[in-house]
């Protein structure tokens, strides 16, 4: 029913603002193809097969991890201990997985519950998730050190196996991407749930007002970040073959900003899975793109590799910017 | 008083001023330290006094930035700290003379990185946090590349001035006490302080009621950038050097001492006193820890479940956003 209402506001809207809604939507898409297209531009070999699959292969875990982000910001909150919490997971796969597959998975539903518990407290307690969140990212970073007081583990077979798969003419990572961005558009942006889950962050007075606990939503979006943090960890281990509790650190603050390209927003539930997939993508390729690029003013005709963060930065800006002009630009 | 008195009448000590409880916690976690340690305890106190010096100078800005209202937070104090350190240092050289230099360098840098900040606020249309976010990315960058092989030692002076004691008490938290005050004073007394309390209760209220709303956020930023890059700068020459990771555990100490201290993070109210009697409790809690004798895995479990667990009895429903 909540699908419908919210369908109806949309329609209503002037026709400026759906357009302004396209272009934003279309944003991520484009800054996709202008990086492979700066990339392609420098070495044309790099947009091949093998080539995607090397630059992309990294990318299936962020792209994992910012879903299980976006599932965060979709209510309005934050997840600062995404990265610590995959790094968690990631040292469990390595050293349990293979060994004690039963002890690793319950180890990994834990991680879920907890995640649903931080849910509670934020939503009963009225505090900020982003202290709750950076409190669990030191629980999970201690957990990990605990598992793994050094790098290394194995990865289990089945990851290593389902990984080295070489379907024909896609590379593996576009096609997890692909199947990723389209499954997780059609639980949260296409069922009548994923309509009351978003509620959640959206208009929290109308799906209380339609009968539907707000706790019991966000709860449930906690728990599917919690879920897509454990896929994350898992792939992770898969791609890098061994585990340390630090190896994911990154990825809190790669996902919020994969996220914000890929069109989510901190208020108002809205998100966007398919574009929060390609962000992943774009931040990934970009840097990647860095090591191609011929600055001829540079020592070394290259980019350092310290301003690989900060390229991030950079770019996030500039999407951001793109955003305004563009929302400048249809109100007129 | 009223709010504070609601907020508290689920403990039946309704008269109890909101920020007593941080500083109740902070002397358990002592009293609790000291009895595991079976001495030290005056030791433990000066340790504490110091190191909170540094957690309620960042603590500070980001309590302002907090009551500017749901959103605020400043993601860049790890990355502003880092910086700010390193150009202290570097300019500075390890000479006495040109501490002053390197003071202001530093704190001309905070003033640089709170106006980067909200610019990117004010022109991109973000939410404060991803704005800090990324400038937190470019700042970390800058930093990596600017103190590269960065290995300078801070100057005597300096180092002897954040050990001096009067009277056993470290001049560093006689300093930050002072500070305290006239936080305390700006956010009570004066237009600005009272602006911002107003902005975090009703933004559009506080802009019709005529009072500039975006020359305050500008103030609050770049007060919180330079109360960031004045924590860098001692915290650099408390600790005989700067390195890039320094301010890393600044960025939940600087959040949840706000919260502890009974600041809403809702915005609009904001609690000086509390900051103290959180710092406090923070390093109360890392002592006894350490105390323990616990690995670095356990403590970050235990450090990590505490402050959840405090938090969430500090937090009420009624700041709910």
């Amino acid at each position: 029913m909540s699908a419908e209402v919210t369908k109806t506001a949309n329609e209503s809207r002037p026709s400026n603002l759906s357009r302004q809604r396209l272009l934003r939507s279309l944003l991520p898409a484009v800054s996709l193809v202008l990086v492979l297209l700066l990339i392609w531009g420098f070495n044309p070999r790099a947009i091949s097969y093998f080539g995607l699959n090397l630059m992309l292969n990294l990318a299936i875990p962020i792209a994992l991890a910012t879903i299980a982000q976006m599932c965060v910001m979709a209510t309005n909150e934050l997840d600062l201990s995404i990265g610590a919490f995959v790094g968690y997971v990631a040292c469990v796969t390595g050293t349990f997985m293979a060994t004690e597959p039963a002890l690793a998975f319950l180890m990994l539903a834990g991680g879920i519950v907890v995640y649903m518990l931080a849910a509670v407290v934020i939503h009963l307690r009225g505090v900020p998730s982003i202290v709750v969140t950076l409190g669990l990212s030191f629980f999970w970073g201690g957990l990990a050190l605990l598992i793994r007081p050094t790098p290394g583990g194995v990865a289990p077979e089945f990851l290593t196996a389902f990984l080295s798969w070489q379907p024909p003419f896609v590379p593996l990572p576009v096609v997890l991407a692909i199947v990723l961005a389209l499954s997780v558009h059609v639980l949260l942006m296409r069922s009548s749930y994923g309509a009351i889950l978003r509620g959640s962050g959206g208009n929290e007075r109308a799906i209380r007002r339609a009968g539907w606990s707000i706790l019991k939503a966000k709860v449930a979006m906690f728990a599917l970040a919690g879920f897509f943090g454990i896929l994350s960890g898992m792939l992770l281990v898969g791609v890098s073959s061994s585990a340390d509790a630090t190896m994911a650190s990154g990825y809190t603050l790669l996902s919020i900003a994969g996220a914000v390209i890929g069109g989510a927003e901190f208020v108002g539930g809205r998100i966007s899975p398919i574009g929060a997939v390609i962000g992943a993508l774009v931040l990934q390729l970009a840097s990647s793109a860095l090591n191609f690029f011929q600055v001829p003013f540079l020592p070394g005709g290259r980019i350092p590799q310290e301003w690989q963060v900060g390229a991030q930065g950079v770019f996030l800006i500039l999407i951001l910017a793109a955003r305004v002009l563009i929302s400048r630009s249809s109100s007129k | 008083m009223t709010d504070i008195a609601l907020n508290q009448s689920r403990w039946h000590f309704s008269n109890w001023p909101v920020w007593l409880w941080s500083f109740l916690g902070a002397l358990i976690v002592w009293v609790a330290s000291f009895s595991l340690a079976g001495q030290g305890a005056s030791g433990m106190l000066v340790a504490a006094l110091s190191f909170a010096v540094f957690t309620v100078l960042v603590g500070l800005g980001q309590m302002f930035v907090i009551t500017l209202g749901p959103g605020n937070v400043d993601l860049s104090i790890p990355a502003t700290i880092g910086l700010a350190s390193a150009v202290a240092m570097k300019v500075m050289d390890g000479q006495n003379s040109l501490i002053l230099f390197g003071l202001l360098a530093a704190l001309v840098c905070g003033l640089a990185i709170g106006g980067f900040n909200y610019m990117l606020i004010r022109l991109l249309r973000i939410p404060p946090i991803v704005a800090t976010l990324s400038a937190s990315f470019i700042i970390q960058s800058v930093g990596i590349s600017y103190g590269r092989g960065l290995q300078i030692k801070p100057p005597a002076a300096l180092t002897d001035f954040t050990f001096s004691r009067i009277i056993g008490v470290p001049v560093l938290t006689i300093a930050a006490v002072i500070l305290s005050v006239i936080a305390w004073l700006v956010l009570n007394k004066t237009i600005y302080g009272r602006t911002v309390s107003a902005v975090g209760q009703n933004p559009r209220a506080a802009h019709f009621a005529g009072l500039s709303v975006e020359r305050t956020r500008l103030l609050t930023y770049l007060m919180s950038g330079v109360l960031a890059a004045l924590c860098g700068a001692l915290l650099a020459a408390f600790s005989g050097g700067s390195s890039l990771s320094m301010g890393k555990e600044y960025l939940l100490t600087s959040i949840a001492v706000v919260v502890l201290g009974g600041t809403s993070v809702a915005g609009g109210r904001a609690n000086v006193p509390g900051l103290w009697g959180g710092a406090l409790f923070l390093f109360m809690v890392s002592t006894l820890l350490n105390t323990a004798g616990f690995g670095s895995g356990l403590r970050d479990v235990l450090t990590g479940l505490i402050i959840v667990i405090a938090i969430a009895l500090a937090g009420s429903r009624s700041a709910s956003r």
